[in-house]
């Protein structure tokens, strides 16, 4: 038992780091990283309730996330900046990944567990190039950029000083940004601790009982199909959700940031690194990998000039190919290191 | 309605479909030219891609393994199949027939060495550690088809890559005003000739026989004396190298091509298993025309909606037919 | 003479342990006969046998030679046909694919398809049907006839009589006898009265493990035992 939680003790870490990370950290850039860490803290541990307690793999996962995003996207960029817009498109968006969500699942589900991968991803593609071909809607390949609420403006001031000037705390100046910051957080805070509510819940008990055994969990008398849509239905207005509060800070959205294959290999990565099956992983797989990519990619840039002399190395350790490494690393990590990282502390030795 | 059904089965059950596709898009074309245009690229189109996914679903039908990184084969046909081509450069603008088939079948011949020799390379390493455990299958060959994909643009680069042709497929023949592209008509003949090349392995010869009984049961094939392990390999290394064939066509008939080819293709793919049913060669085919024929004339209707349809097309099919239209006995 | 001696087969699925140091030896020649009620581990002991468990701990000894270790096609080479509880037939090829297919070599030996004829009529009736098709009786007919089509040592078959119809019940006991005559057959059954008329050597199994080896002749005799060991299978029913 105390090494679940050692595991959580790392996550609840992870989150304290979030927490604070405006006043720890105080480059742009590493606001920007945290604040894509805790919308993919939440986007994974939406996935792990698929691919994790569920055995199900879906590759529909951004095309849901894209769904919120651009429904806010297209809401804000229509009517105007104001917080009623991005209700209404954050609202829209879930709805549709819902609507979706329970069609894929209930036409799917009820077959092999293969076709529900190939039709998930089927769809996602089909989601891709509607959101390109339809470009006057959605801003096709350049996507949308637009403005977000007023409160989140850097020119807003949350404190002012005696002097009418915004105020610092802890030397970090309380604008707008911080709000925008926080808003990130304590959604994606919420999220992550709903669904650590739902797989405490009885609903997680049955979900493992359907991963184990299907035809006993059926026999039983589980209605495994109508189980299995409800946790895609969670897990897609969960990533919708996610997608409407990303677009929200991002101030922009389009194919490249959220429907991307790409991300969705991120999200695989995530979860396969933080431990299939172990909310709190997918805490630590997250941020690994969202620090990987901020990071790791200018040390290649580094390396791939240091070794310009060498043949072939520099064209292999050049940033665009980043896709290739992270593709052989999640061969290996899924040859090797099946349980990730929560995973295999959690069974520490015993294995 | 079971008189209405017992008359569809008298007619040829499922595959009378894409008959009455063709017989609706008619009417709605209203032009008898513009329809046997669009009907003979969509029935080229959909042998080529039948190439493309018939691996697919036998693998699947006898391993049980959903190959993700299938689309990856369809991808190095493509560009391997372009690189003889424009290495046989001479040979393909000579003035000589000869030379210019020699050139041809070169680059063919190519793409099926090329996805045979990966196919073998993909089933020993990569999938069979994955036996049985379809979580970890669907995940591995997937990453995979991400290297792989990574291999093709660090190889070919990212730039639309040139795919010449011979003369003699160049050009097309009218007919009664329709004009029918030569190459598309030399794709149906190259599919056609596969489809009944397999038809004959699989029901006229005992190696046939014997994955069609793999499909079905694969423990009592080996309790018969029979090594399955032998068969998969085979299998597997034919289907990369039907759908490297099927890249190598599609080259051709894009004449321009860049990597994402294969990723293009994999969702039609895909969709067209999943209508035909996997497992067998002529839901495959079955599919393939199908979704073939709903690509060419939505796109002539409608040209936005026409990847939509297929999708709709699928989820329709799925809810009358979970399993396909015409899968293998399972 | 000892035809085929399995030893201390230890077999456990995920982590439930179904057999526990099953050991008994079925002698040349007639029928054996397995017993035990549901779940006991007769099928889990001739899918053993036949090798379609991932390297059973333990031993099988087929000839005085140790094939718990070969390949399932290796050990169905030296003789040994599998006929499974749900009879293995390939339902999308016809009888006569079917029968093709356990032939070594893709070729009928003659006197042995007549012989297969005159066992069951019915499969040369239905020799162009798809096996599909047939009845419940004659697919098992058809996985019976796939086991003898080449000469064999041994035959296992698993619950041949389940579900069948009685006519069809006392059919099938007597094509069994008439092959005991040359093959021997391991044969697990729980329908008492079909498994009395044929068995010569039987061994009874109960939760994993052989509870009772011996001649039918005494074990039919001896109600008293059979009570003890059976009745159970009469409650579970």
């Amino acid at each position: 038992m105390n090494r679940t939680l050692s595991v959580k003790i790392i996550a609840l870490t992870i989150w304290g780091l979030l927490l604070f990370s405006p006043f720890l950290f105080q480059d742009v850039r590493q606001v920007e990283v945290a604040a894509r860490i805790c919308v993919f803290i939440v986007l994974v541990a939406s996935y792990d309730l698929l691919i994790g307690y569920t055995g199900i793999v879906s590759f529909a996962h951004t095309m849901f996330f894209g769904l919120g995003a651009y429904g806010v996207a297209i809401a804000m960029k229509q009517g105007d900046n104001t917080w009623g817009y991005w209700i209404v498109g954050a609202l829209a968006g879930v709805l549709v990944a819902a609507v979706l969500a329970v069609l894929i699942g209930l036409l799917s589900l009820r077959v092999k567990a293969i076709f529900f991968a190939m039709i998930t991803l089927a769809a996602a593609s089909v989601a891709l190039v509607l959101a390109s071909q339809l470009s006057s809607f959605t801003g096709g390949e350049d996507g949308m950029t637009y403005s977000s609420p007023d409160i989140f403006k850097p020119a807003t001031k949350l404190l002012t000083d005696d002097e009418g000037k915004v105020a610092r705390i802890a030397g970090v100046r309380m604008n707008g940004k911080i709000a925008a910051y926080y808003f990130v957080f304590f959604t994606s805070a919420v999220m992550f601790w709903v669904m650590l509510r739902i797989v405490g819940s009885p609903l997680g008990t049955v979900l493992k009982a359907i991963r184990e055994n299907e035809a006993r969990a059926e026999g039983i008398g589980y209605r495994v199909v109508a189980y299995r849509t409800a946790v895609f239905v969670i897990a897609a207005t969960t990533a919708a959700l996610a997608g409407a509060v990303y677009a929200a800070w991002l101030k922009y959205t389009g194919p490249d940031t959220t429907l991307s294959f790409a991300i969705m290999i991120d999200i695989l990565l995530m979860v396969v690194i933080g431990g299939m099956g172990t909310m709190w992983g997918a805490a630590i797989g997250a941020t690994l990998m969202v620090l990987a990519q901020y990071y790791l990619r200018d040390l290649m840039e580094v390396a791939s000039d240091a070794t310009s002399a060498i043949p072939l190395l520099p064209e292999l350790l050049s940033p665009d190919r980043w896709l290739l490494w992270l593709g052989i690393i999640f061969i290996l990590l899924v040859y090797f290191f099946p349980a990730g990282i929560a995973g295999t502390i959690i069974r520490g030795r015993a294995k | 309605m079971n008189t209405f059904a017992n008359m569809i089965d008298r007619a040829g059950g499922v595959f009378v479909l894409p008959v009455a596709i063709a017989i609706v898009a008619f009417f709605l074309i209203g032009a008898p030219s513009s329809w046997l245009t669009l009907t003979v690229a969509g029935l080229s189109m959909g042998l080529m891609i039948f190439l493309m996914a018939s691996g697919l679903s036998l693998v699947f039908g006898l391993m049980d393994v959903l190959n993700f990184g299938h689309s990856a084969f369809v991808s190095f046909g493509a560009f391997v199949a372009a690189s003889v081509l424009a290495w046989l450069g001479g040979w393909l603008g000579a003035d000589s027939i000869i030379l210019n088939s020699l050139a041809l079948i070169a680059a063919l011949a190519a793409a099926i060495v090329f996805g045979a020799a990966g196919g073998w390379f993909f089933e020993r390493v990569i999938v069979k550690p994955v036996y049985k455990d379809h979580l970890r299958q669907i995940l591995i060959t997937m990453g995979a088809l991400i290297v792989a994909e990574q291999l093709i643009l660090a190889t070919w680069g990212g730039t639309p890559v040139n795919v010449p042709r011979p003369h003699f497929l160049e050009g097309a023949i009218i007919l009664g005003g329709s004009s029918l592209e030569v190459y598309r008509l030399f794709a149906f003949v190259v599919g056609a000739l596969v489809y009944a090349g397999l038809y004959y392995l699989l029901n006229k010869t005992r190696i046939g026989l014997l994955i069609r009984a793999g499909v079905e049961n694969r423990e009592m094939v080996e309790a018969l004396g029979f090594k399955i392990d032998r068969l998969f390999i085979g299998v597997f290394m034919l289907g990369s190298a039907l759908a490297a064939l099927g890249g190598a066509m599609w080259a051709g008939y894009e004449t321009l091509i860049t990597p994402a080819l294969g990723a293009e293709m994999m969702v039609i793919v895909f969709i067209v298993v999943i209508i035909g049913g996997l497992g067998s060669i002529q839901g495959t085919l079955l599919g393939a025309i199908v979704v073939a024929l709903m690509q060419n004339y939505v796109g002539y209707l409608s040209p936005k909606l026409a990847l939509a349809s297929n999708m709709i097309l699928m989820m329709a099919i799925l809810l009358w037919r979970p399993y396909g239209l015409a899968p293998a006995v399972k | 003479m000892t035809l085929l001696s399995i030893k201390n087969m230890d077999v456990s699925i995920g982590q439930y342990s179904v057999l526990h140091g099953v050991t008994f030896d079925v002698p040349e020649g007639g029928v054996f006969v397995l017993l035990g009620r549901n779940g006991a581990g007769k099928t889990t002991t001739l899918r053993s046998i036949i090798g379609l468990w991932d390297r059973p701990p333990g031993s099988v000894t087929f000839r005085g030679e140790d094939v718990s270790s070969l390949h399932t096609s290796d050990i169905a080479r030296k003789g040994i046909a599998f006929v499974p509880e749900n009879m293995g037939i390939f339902g999308g090829l016809t009888v006569a694919e079917n029968m093709v297919l356990a032939t070594a070599s893709g070729k009928f030996d003659q006197a042995r398809l007549t012989r297969v004829y005159e066992l069951f009529p019915a499969l040369e009736q239905f020799w162009d049907k798809q096996a599909w098709s047939l009845s419940g009786g004659q697919k098992q007919m058809l996985a019976v006839a796939r086991a003898i089509i080449e000469p064999r040592d041994l035959i296992l078959i698993d619950e041949p009589t389940k579900g069948l119809a009685p006519s069809i019940i006392h059919a099938m006991g007597e094509a069994f006898r008439e092959i005991s005559q040359t093959t021997t057959i391991l044969l697990v059954e729980q329908n008492f009265a079909f498994a009395k008329s044929l068995g010569r050597d039987m061994a009874v199994i109960d939760d994993g493990r052989v509870v009772h080896t011996g001649t039918m002749a005494e074990f039919a005799a001896d109600t008293a035992l059979q009570d003890r060991l059976l009745s159970l299978s009469v409650e579970g029913a």
